[in-house]
């Protein structure tokens, strides 16, 4: 039988030339007459050891991993016998041993991204091997207030950052009435450190499809819209075959799988700008203007798209929900702890040097991830600072790293859990750069609705500037505090709101770096 | 005006036609007039107001807001590199300077002999394995500076 070889095709694995390996792989099989299936995968999201090669001596047995693998490692992988399951290939430099039993994905609670990395991502048959279209099916048994019941009853709140409880959206929405209705998933995914809708997009593209299906049969929805950003070439090219595939297949489009139910779906990409993530931003993208912000209400909810009744949700609050409806929405409440239920696909980036994606039910710590998982930082040196949730997200010190992965919990020390990102700097950090970068990602990004928001943040940048540099350093330190008050009360979203998260944070934890010169 | 010349007229009738009908037709089509000529010219903005039934001022305040959109035409590589707080992190910014200083330009602009344009971008998605950028349509990951120097060398030789 031939072996299967993995080599992902994820962006981040050919970030690192998974591309390389992959044709030295198939030309070194070749050259030793050598007959190999080579698939390409998503990643495993275990980054460091990317390329991850893994190996199956059969269809569905155990996979064993090579990495990091290096183009020159690949023709003595061939002489240890990777290929055949040799005993000396568990002596080869790069040999990780059996896929699942590396601890950092062994210790992992993959609900949503139980299939990213396994799977075939554009192979429906693989999609369907490993239960999917599960949930698609049990919703199609179902009425769209007994859908809508399973998703209220999981607890699942919204993974794009502002988690609101999805079921209750989707209740407005389903009670709403237009003559059309939509869902949109939002896949603008623009904070710096998060990458786990990248990883469903390009790792298993199905699994959204599915949630975004279950979703319009739940509302009343037939036309579906993935607004991804131009970042995503890779997730752009997988999504579209998974759509052609899915609608060959009579999972999308007309009549659903004989059920007399209808929903289309289309990519549209955004176009560089950091607030069309903002819903009311992409919503105005979506119809082809600027991504200016909307005043609430009206909500999209009831008046979205088009003006007509909108579900807009993150990536990764669509991808739960198969698991939600094929394994009931109990089995998904019954992870976590307080009112944070189910999983959080958290992300390690910046300076670690475990970086990844670690699926964890709520209630693990933040230093559990960084040490446990991560390993501490990168270089080697201590951890400063983290920020969690993006550019908007606060920073916090080895003090607060402790505190649970829970939404309340980090609301109550002033920060947020936002997408799941987590960046790590070490002690090198200057932290008031990083507050000056804050400030000056915000006036980048502005739509330039809101005075405070458009002019405050440059003056942010300016009165940053003026503390470093030891100009009167009291009264601008008093103003720097009066133009956060102001960017927070008077700003229509949460760009200019909450940008004085991370700016506060960082002069309130680490004034020291304020003052050095 | 100008008489718009074949390139213009062919790239804006391409992208009209294929996206034209659809609701939310702008965006579609300037991402596909960028992608055949490069860049938004002037010139295009005229037939795109027309076909749509738009005022040129609203096409224009489109083409302005979103970052992704050229006025002028770039290099014959784009060079995208991450500002954002991951890969300052870690070294981004030594990146970032070295890109600089070896190409003798700034974000935004070309070198003299048209090889390079740098732009800055806020976040690949490529975190855990920052610093990232992307040279012509491939991502790199853990960039350093004489990595860097390395894929310059292979996208000037064409490699
Ligand atoms: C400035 C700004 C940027 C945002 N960017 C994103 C984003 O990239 N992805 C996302 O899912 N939500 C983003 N959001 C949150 C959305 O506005 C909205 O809450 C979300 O799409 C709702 O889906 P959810 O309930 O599934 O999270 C952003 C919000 C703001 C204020
Ligand atoms: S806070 Fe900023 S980004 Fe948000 S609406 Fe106001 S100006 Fe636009």
């Amino acid at each position: 039988m031939k072996p299967i070889i993995y080599v992902p095709r994820d962006s981040g694995a050919l970030s690192v030339g998974a591309e390389s390996v992959e044709q030295a792989i198939a030309a070194e099989a070749l050259v030793r007459g050598i007959e190999i299936e080579l698939i390409r995968n998503g990643s495993r999201g275990m980054y460091w050891l990317e390329p991850l090669v893994e190996v199956a001596l059969t269809p569905g047995g155990e996979r064993t991993a090579y990495g990091p693998v290096r183009r020159n490692d690949v023709a003595s992988l061939f002489d240890a016998g990777f290929h055949t399951g040799a005993a000396t290939a568990r002596e080869h430099k790069r040999a990780l041993g059996p896929t699942e039993q590396i601890p950092y994905l062994a210790k992992q609670q993959r609900l949503t991204f139980a299939r990213v990395g396994v799977v075939d991502p554009i192979s429906i048959v693989d999609y369907e091997a490993h239960g999917g279209w599960r949930g698609l099916t049990a919703a199609l048994s179902l009425d769209p207030m007994a859908i809508v019941e399973h998703v209220t009853t999981s607890g699942l709140r919204g993974r794009g950052g502002a988690a609101f409880p999805t079921g209750i959206m989707w209740k407005t929405v389903a009670g709403a009435h237009g003559p059309q209705k939509y869902i949109v998933a939002n896949a603008d995914e623009g904070d710096s450190g998060t990458f786990s809708d990248r990883m469903v997009m390009e790792g298993d593209p199905f699994m959204l499809i599915e949630g975004m299906t279950i979703a319009g049969l739940a509302v009343g929805a037939t036309r579906g819209y993935i607004y991804l950003r131009s970042e995503y070439p890779h997730a752009h090219t997988v999504l579209n075959q998974a759509i052609a595939a899915a609608t060959v297949k009579g999972y999308l489009g007309h009549n659903i799988l004989g059920s007399g139910r209808d929903f289309d779906l289309e990519v549209r990409l955004g176009a560089g700008a950091y607030i069309c993530g903002e819903e009311t931003a992409l919503l105005e993208s979506l119809e082809g203007k600027r991504g200016m912000v909307r005043p609430k209400p009206p909500l999209p909810a009831l008046e979205g798209l088009f003006g007509c009744p909108t579900v807009v949700n993150n990536v990764i609050t669509l991808a739960s929900v198969p698991f939600i409806l094929a394994e009931g929405g109990a089995a998904y409440r019954d992870h976590g702890e307080g009112r944070s239920r189910g999983t959080l696909p958290l992300q390690l980036a910046g300076n670690i040097k475990q970086g990844g994606l670690v699926e964890r039910a709520f209630g693990i710590t933040l230093r559990e991830l960084l040490y446990d998982f991560g390993g501490g930082s990168l270089s080697g040196r201590p951890i400063r600072a983290v920020q969690v949730g993006g550019p908007l997200g606060a920073y916090l010190p080895e003090s607060q790293f402790d505190t649970p992965i829970d939404y309340e919990a980090f609301i109550k020390i002033d920060a947020m859990l936002g997408h799941g990102g987590i960046v790590v700097f070490d002690d090198t950090v200057d932290m008031a750069q990083m507050a000056r970068y804050a400030m000056e990602f915000c006036a980048i990004e502005s739509c330039g609705k809101c005075t405070p928001c458009r002019i405050g943040s440059t003056r942010g940048v300016e009165v940053v500037d003026k503390i470093v540099a030891g100009t009167e350093r009291e009264a601008n330190t008093a103003l720097l505090r009066d133009l956060c008050d102001t960017m927070v009360g008077g700003s229509l979203c949460a760009l200019g709101g909450m940008t004085p998260y991370p700016v506060l944070s960082a002069l309130n934890h680490f004034p020291e770096d304020f003052t050095k010169s | 005006m100008p008489v718009r010349s074949e390139p213009v007229t062919d790239a804006v009738e391409t992208a009209l036609a294929r996206h034209k009908e659809r609701p939310g037709a702008l965006l579609p089509i300037l991402h596909d007039v960028q992608h055949t000529l490069g860049y938004v010219p002037d010139d295009a903005i005229p037939p795109i107001a027309l076909a749509l039934n738009l005022s040129r001022a609203e096409v224009h305040g489109v083409v302005s807001f979103y970052h992704d959109f050229r006025h002028a035409a770039p290099g014959k590589v784009v060079i995208k590199v991450c500002r954002a707080e991951s890969c300052q992190a870690v070294g981004g910014d030594t990146v970032i300077a070295h890109l600089k200083r070896t190409l003798g330009i700034e974000f935004g602009q070309t070198t003299a002999d048209g090889q390079f344009t740098l732009e800055p971008v806020y976040c690949l998605g490529n975190c855990a394995l920052s610093p990232a950028l992307v040279i012509g349509s491939e991502i790199h990951g853990r960039a350093t500076p004489d990595r860097v120097d390395e894929l310059l060398r292979a996208a000037r030789s064409g490699a």
